[in-house]
């Protein structure tokens, strides 16, 4: 038993703080917010450089085989400065499923590209009727005689505009009919029948919603032997539910050092805010939910490759509960800022939109409680 | 970064729970688990003293010289863990945890040789003389006085809250032994055998019908000043190294989750009607479970610093606050799990030695108490707005 960090961890936490605090101000901030991109591929160059792309993939493929604290330490300094590269489509969800499913040459093909950055991916999966369910994919893929024939439609999809390649999940039918298995297959951006509507998303970096329309796919686009993807879509949908939440916890972090500071100058009635008892029990509320979120980041974290049930207990737990103290802490950050907290003039209302973006990602609060209550039904049963 | 035990840890592991096996009885177990208020009767507890006493492990947290195990920190939170698990009963802390690190810290060679022994063996039950009718989160406005007369002091005034007073023959007090220019200055620290003329104890019954905390009254009661810890006028120094042990005890979430495992089963047994197959109870236990796996990972990361020798901050305050609501909402949901049962509350007690057959099952007799009792959580060792005030000062500085 040991939750300190490795002298190897130390210096990436330290390498990645030093980077977002140099490189991530408001100013790129404010650019990067009305770019068509979202992001900025020479950041994206750097991290590939600084070996944060190769990071948690596997070592025969060009990675150096971190795990999910690794990915963390990452994600929460990328939360410190609003870091909008598509770091989460392309690295813990797209490679992670390609490294999970896909055959040595599929693997060959994307993981060294990815790893020095000239791959983008992204993880088009959501659909509208099916809310937050992970089982209910009617996106339809028809096996040819020279390949796939894939049609529905994707919302929500990651920085989807930016990727090379989208990993789409679909229902997979042969020559028998619906076979009651999900496929994931790798959609080249420049696929005729592919239609992607971007936007940007809430709180920074772009999202999209895509369309296919029988877009024609070769044969080996389907990752892997065609056995039920949805297992590696729960685990990889867990592990991307930790690294957002240690994201959340920089930005809520961030968001209650700025608050504290801002107490501690504002003057009314002659003296601070802080002087204020109510704003001082506020404040350590606050700073308290920090330190739950954290705990919980860490366990998700941690258990991460545990058995199933127990991985996605610990996931959708941190979820669940990271989404709450991400909207107090949000919520009181504005409030503790009086009118200037609901302006665009400070920075605070950029943080707190991540912060809701993060809690309605993958389902929120509600949703994942839920889900926790029923694997621990089914772990019972089991 | 790793949150398995390693094999030296697991061996301790199975050390532990063959040292319960044997020595934890049915009776012991059954009195722990119908137990409603926060400690156990000392008939029940200090049999469980004398067991883990024989096998050395009488005070956990002391160094090895006066006789502690000299576990580390990932030891001592095997050891906690499991004795939840098992539901053992809860020893006297008052002096395991409370006045022995003191006496260690500050005591004489004489103090240390007469009373360590006597708290490892269980011959000495301790109570805790601190807040007063006037002196609660403002405690160092404390009135019971102290004077000089000769070898001893005098003291007269009371002292309220004094959990097993009815059961202990000593107790450790703060007390005023002159006046100083900040309130806090001028109190000592002393150490005071309950048989001596002049202190007389009345009972307080709290709302779950349980007689745990009294009033203690002092009429010029004459105390030796060698039962003074340390320095006179530093006591409150010595009061507060105390207070943090009291919050930093730092191993709680065990505890909580056998008590939330008590209530999930409740739960899910027919004496409720199945009450988890509503989707509001499901959840809400969950709700509880996240609390509480947070609660306990942040207990590992402080441990996880004590273990390399870091200082782990002012986050004992945290653990105390969030032990405290989050063991208040384990008991809410237990009074909501049985429903109409709840408005059948025994009022005998002990609870293990009723004379008549309850009119609800034996599982859900503490539900109701312990809600009502457990209000005192957020109240006792400093309040939860005190420890706000704690965490904005220290944390935050403000």
């Amino acid at each position: 038993m040991d939750l300190n960090l490795s002298d190897e961890q130390k210096l990436l936490r330290e390498s990645a703080e030093r980077f977002v605090a140099e490189s991530y101000d408001a100013e790129h901030r404010r650019r990067m917010a009305n770019d068509p991109l979202g992001f900025s591929p020479a950041v994206w160059k750097q991290f590939a450089e600084l070996g944060w792309l190769a990071l948690p993939l596997p070592e025969e493929f060009g990675g150096l085989g971190g795990g999910a604290v690794d990915i963390g330490i990452l994600m929460e300094a990328f939360g410190r400065g609003l870091v909008s590269e598509p770091y989460v489509a392309t690295i813990v969800l797209g490679a992670a499923l390609i490294a999970r499913c896909g055959t040595s040459e599929q693997k060959q093909a994307s993981l060294p590209k990815v790893a020095d950055g000239s791959l983008k991916l992204a993880f088009a999966h959501s659909e509208r009727a099916s809310r937050f369910d992970l089982a209910k994919v009617t996106t339809s893929a028809n096996k040819t005689a020279q390949g796939w024939r894939l049609s529905g439609s994707k919302i929500a999809v990651l920085d989807g505009h930016a990727a090379d390649e989208i990993i789409v999940s679909a229902h997979i039918h042969d020559h028998r009919g619906p076979s009651g298995r999900i496929g994931l297959f790798l959609v080249q951006a420049t696929t005729s029948g592919l239609v992607i509507s971007d936007y940007a998303r809430l709180g920074g970096g772009r999202a999209c919603n895509i369309e296919l329309f029988d877009a024609h796919l070769p044969e080996d686009a389907l990752l892997g032997d065609g056995s039920d993807a949805l297992p590696a879509i729960e685990w990889a949908v867990d592990r991307a539910m930790a690294a957002l939440g240690a994201e959340a916890v920089g930005i809520m972090q961030t968001l209650l050092e700025t608050t504290l500071d801002y107490t501690k100058i504002r003057k009314q009635f002659g003296r601070p805010l802080s002087a204020n008892q109510v704003i001082r029990h506020r404040l350590a509320d606050m700073a308290m939910q920090v330190d739950e979120a954290r705990s919980m980041a860490l366990r998700a974290a941690l258990k991460a490759d545990s058995a199933p049930i127990e991985r996605a207990r610990a996931a959708s737990g941190a979820k669940a509960k990271i989404g709450k103290c991400a909207r107090f802490v949000g919520e009181q950050s504005i409030q503790l800022h009086g009118g200037m907290g609901v302006t665009e003039e400070l920075e605070v209302g950029a943080y707190f939109k991540r912060l809701v973006a993060f809690d309605t990602l993958f389902g929120g609060s509600a949703h994942h409680y839920a889900r926790h209550a029923e694997l621990g039904r089914r772990a019972i049963s089991a | 970064m790793d949150l398995s035990f390693n094999a030296e840890e697991r061996a301790f592991q199975d050390e532990v729970r063959g040292f319960i096996a044997r020595n934890l009885t049915e009776e012991m177990k059954r009195a722990t688990a119908l137990t409603p208020s926060v400690f156990s009767d000392p008939d029940i507890g200090m049999a469980w003293q004398r067991a883990l006493h024989k096998q050395g492990w009488g005070a956990p947290g002391w160094p090895v010289e006066y006789g502690g195990p000299d576990w580390t920190p990932a030891q001592r939170w095997i050891f906690e863990t499991e004795c939840a698990r098992a539901g053992v009963p809860n020893v006297n802390v008052m002096g395991v945890k409370m006045v022995g690190p003191v006496i260690i810290g500050f005591g004489s060679p004489e103090q240390k040789n007469f009373y360590l022994p006597r708290i490892l063996s269980g011959e000495d039950y301790w109570c805790q003389g601190y807040s007063e009718p006037g002196s609660g989160s403002d405690l160092s406005s404390l009135k019971t006085r102290a004077v000089r007369d000769g070898d001893d002091y005098i003291i007269n005034g009371t002292k309220i809250w004094t959990t097993h007073a009815h059961h202990a023959n000593r107790m450790f007090a703060l007390v005023r032994t002159s006046d100083g220019p900040r309130q806090q200055d001028g109190i000592s620290f002393i150490l005071i055998d309950m048989k001596t003329p002049g202190i007389t104890t009345r009972p307080i019954l709290t709302i779950g019908g349980d007689h745990e905390v009294n009033q203690v009254f002092f009429d010029d009661v004459r105390v030796p000043v060698a039962n003074r810890v340390g320095e006179e006028g530093k006591g409150w120094t010595y009061g507060k190294y105390l207070l943090e042990f009291e919050r930093g005890a730092g191993i709680a979430s065990a505890k909580l989750r056998e008590g939330l495992k008590a209530i999930a089963d409740l739960a899910e047994s027919d004496l409720t009607g199945r009450a988890i197959d509503s989707p509001d109870i499901a959840t809400r236990i969950s709700e509880v479970e996240v609390d509480i796996d947070a609660l306990e990972m942040t207990e590992l990361r402080v441990l996880s610093a004590l273990q390399t020798g870091q200082n782990p901050g002012a986050v004992s305050s945290i653990l105390k606050l969030r032990n405290s609501e989050i063991r208040q909402a384990v008991t809410r949901l237990g009074a909501d799990v049985i429903g109409h049962d709840a408005l059948a509350v025994e009022p005998m007690r002990p609870l293990y030695k009723l004379n008549h057959e309850p009119v609800i099952p034996e599982e859900m007799l503490t539900v109701v108490p312990e809600y009502l009792n457990g209000r005192a959580y957020t109240i006792f060792g400093g309040t939860s707005e005190i420890q706000r005030d704690i965490i904005a000062k220290m944390m935050l500085g403000i």
